[in-house]
């Protein structure tokens, strides 16, 4: 007792309404605004939302309890709350740190390209041709993947900018940091984002778009490959599967609400998905009527929407500036909310593992990420790395650890019951055995034919018709190297206790009961 | 607009939108129970 009494009290949220924000900053991100409403579009339109109210209910809102449970009861960042539950778990915490590490440094990047758009946006400074504006003129793009020439300082500063105010934020702390932040960034999003759909729905041919994305086509929903897509969307939109929500959900409260708070947290998610495709549908409905041809022939996703589609629209609409001004702040805000969550994992993990106090883990972690997203993206070949490196850590590192985490508590160390336990008992909505039908058997059943289906893709061609030399280091290598770097940091530290718990840490815990003292 | 995609349109706002405010209502009526403030006792930087 005496032990637990040195040692320094963890953070806190300071309320409820505070770690709702920043648990909803962090799920609400670029996949919302830009993933979202092209794979409704593509994949049954208004039918997709049955698949994806299922995987909702079934997979994405199981998943946020597990972590959330996982996070408040251990009190820890991924690794030592893995850890508590069983040793070798460490293993894949240290892996979801190295994705967070991963992710960070390139998510950064395409913030730093939203903060210039905003500013392109008041001049149009794309001309009347986006397309070659992006990859010539703003990235410098290298006409080789993966051969680096030249530095590209419009790149670099947006982007220094955005980790010094990222850091600013983190350093500040859980309390006066991130809850701070979330709670002026989200309510400021949704109402940007509730003028873009205004402007977009008065806009000639927004009728035609959000009659594209929403004309149910039932008969997708006999293909597998939608519902394996309406799962995904929700896994990668929610923030799962690497760490996030256990590293947030160890600073609540031990009597805090779990379930309660998943379901607003799912549901403000999905609210935002539904508000961003009604902007983005409208919008592009207006690009197609300009352009007298159909909606199909101008949807597109992720940088092709926001950095070549919606910069020609902007460029046709009247008060073009505006509009894009607007667009671009709020996928700044949408994304800094949620690298804010990345890096905090980060910091977490090394706060939780050395003991360090808050502003040098930040400086010094923060640092470390901040140098590699300079060195790695603000050059010509940016865009390759980035594209590549995202698809390969989504795939083969978010999703397999969330696979790899399910099949480990699930199955491995049969801990859904107790943790079951721990969240029912300060929850207002009990969980039954639904919950560990959805977490044992339906998630990872997805998930694997997920992680199937992708790998067949690999197989089949390469991705983004990159050379083989190329994706082997800058895909496969990365994802590789994430789950190579969490098993060799796991076994550095298996025989010593981490800073946070020092005298439990050799000791997997068996309680389980919520109230176990702290 | 089609009317089935005026449907289901306002299906899924009504289901999206509608569980949200089901959500928050249902946490608003379970209050956490107390605990001592944070702010009380020390913790890093």
């Amino acid at each position: 007792m005496s032990t637990k009494a040195a040692q320094p009290q963890r953070e806190q949220w300071g309320s409820r309404l505070g770690f709702l924000m920043a648990a909803i900053g962090s799920a609400i991100g670029l996949g919302n605004i830009w993933r979202f409403p092209a794979v409704t579009y593509e994949h049954g339109g208004g039918a997709f939302l049955i698949p994806y109210l299922a995987a909702l209910l079934t997979a994405g809102i199981p998943l946020l309890i597990l972590e959330y449970t996982i996070g408040r009861k251990y009190r820890s960042s991924p690794p030592g709350a893995l850890r508590k539950l069983a040793k070798p778990a460490e293993a894949i915490g240290w892996w979801q740190v190295a994705i967070c590490f991963v992710v960070a440094t390139y998510y950064a990047a395409i913030l730093a390209w939203a903060v210039r758009y905003t500013g392109f946006s008041f001049d149009q400074a794309w001309g009347d041709d986006p397309e070659g504006f992006l990859n010539n003129d703003f990235l410098k793009l290298n006409e080789t993947p993966g051969e680096v020439s030249t530095f590209v300082p419009g790149v670099a500063w947006p982007l220094v900018a955005v980790w010094v105010l990222t850091l600013v934020v983190l350093a500040f702390g859980v309390r006066r940091g991130i809850e701070r932040a979330n709670i002026v960034f989200i309510p400021l999003l949704v109402g940007f984002f509730l003028v873009l759909v205004v402007r977009a729905l008065t806009l000639d041919g927004a009728a035609e778009g959000l009659n594209a994305l929403f004309t149910p086509d039932w008969g997708a929903l006999s293909e597998g490959s939608v519902w394996v897509a309406a799962y995904g969307q929700i896994f990668f939109s929610l923030s799962v599967g690497f760490g996030i929500m256990i590293t947030y959900a160890s600073y609540l409260h031990r009597k805090s609400d779990l379930s309660g708070s998943a379901m607003v947290a799912a549901f403000a998610n999905s609210s935002f998905e539904i508000l961003a495709g009604v902007a983005v549908f409208a919008t592009l409905g207006f690009m197609a009527q300009a352009a007298g041809v159909g909606v199909a022939d101008v949807t597109s996703s992720g940088v092709g929407l926001a950095f070549v589609a919606f910069p020609q629209i902007i460029s046709e609409m009247p008060m073009g500036a505006l509009f894009g001004v607007l667009f671009f702040v709020s996928l700044v805000i949408a994304g800094l909310t949620s690298l804010i969550s990345i890096v905090q994992v980060i910091v977490a993990a090394v706060q939780d593992r050395t003991g360090l106090a808050r502003v040098p883990a930040v400086l010094g972690v923060g640092g470390a990420v901040a140098l590699v997203s300079l060195l790695l993206f603000a050059n010509d070949s940016g865009l390759y790395f980035l594209d590549t490196a995202d698809h390969f850590i989504n795939q083969y590192g978010i999703a397999l650890a969330g696979l790899v985490l399910l099949i480990t508590v699930s199955w491995g160390l049969r801990k859904l019951p107790a943790l079951q336990r721990n969240a029912d008992a300060t929850s207002s909505v009990g969980l039954g055995r639904w919950w560990r039908i959805c977490l044992g058997v339906i998630t990872p059943l997805v998930l694997t034919w997920m992680m199937v289906d992708s790998l067949r893709h690999e197989l089949d061609e390469n991705y983004g018709g990159y050379s083989t030399d190329f994706l082997l280091w800058a895909g496969w290598g990365v994802a590789g190297g994430a789950l190579l770097v969490g098993v060799v940091l796991a076994l550095l530290f298996r025989r010593r206790p981490a800073a946070d718990h020092p005298e439990s840490a050799d000791r997997p815990e068996s309680a389980d009961s919520p109230e176990r003292s702290a | 607009m089609s009317t089935s995609a005026i449907v289901m349109m306002i299906v899924a706002m009504l289901v999206v939108w509608g569980g949200l405010i089901a959500a928050i209502l249902n946490l608003r009526g379970h209050p956490d129970a107390e605990e001592p403030d944070p702010e009380d006792v020390p913790h890093p930087l």
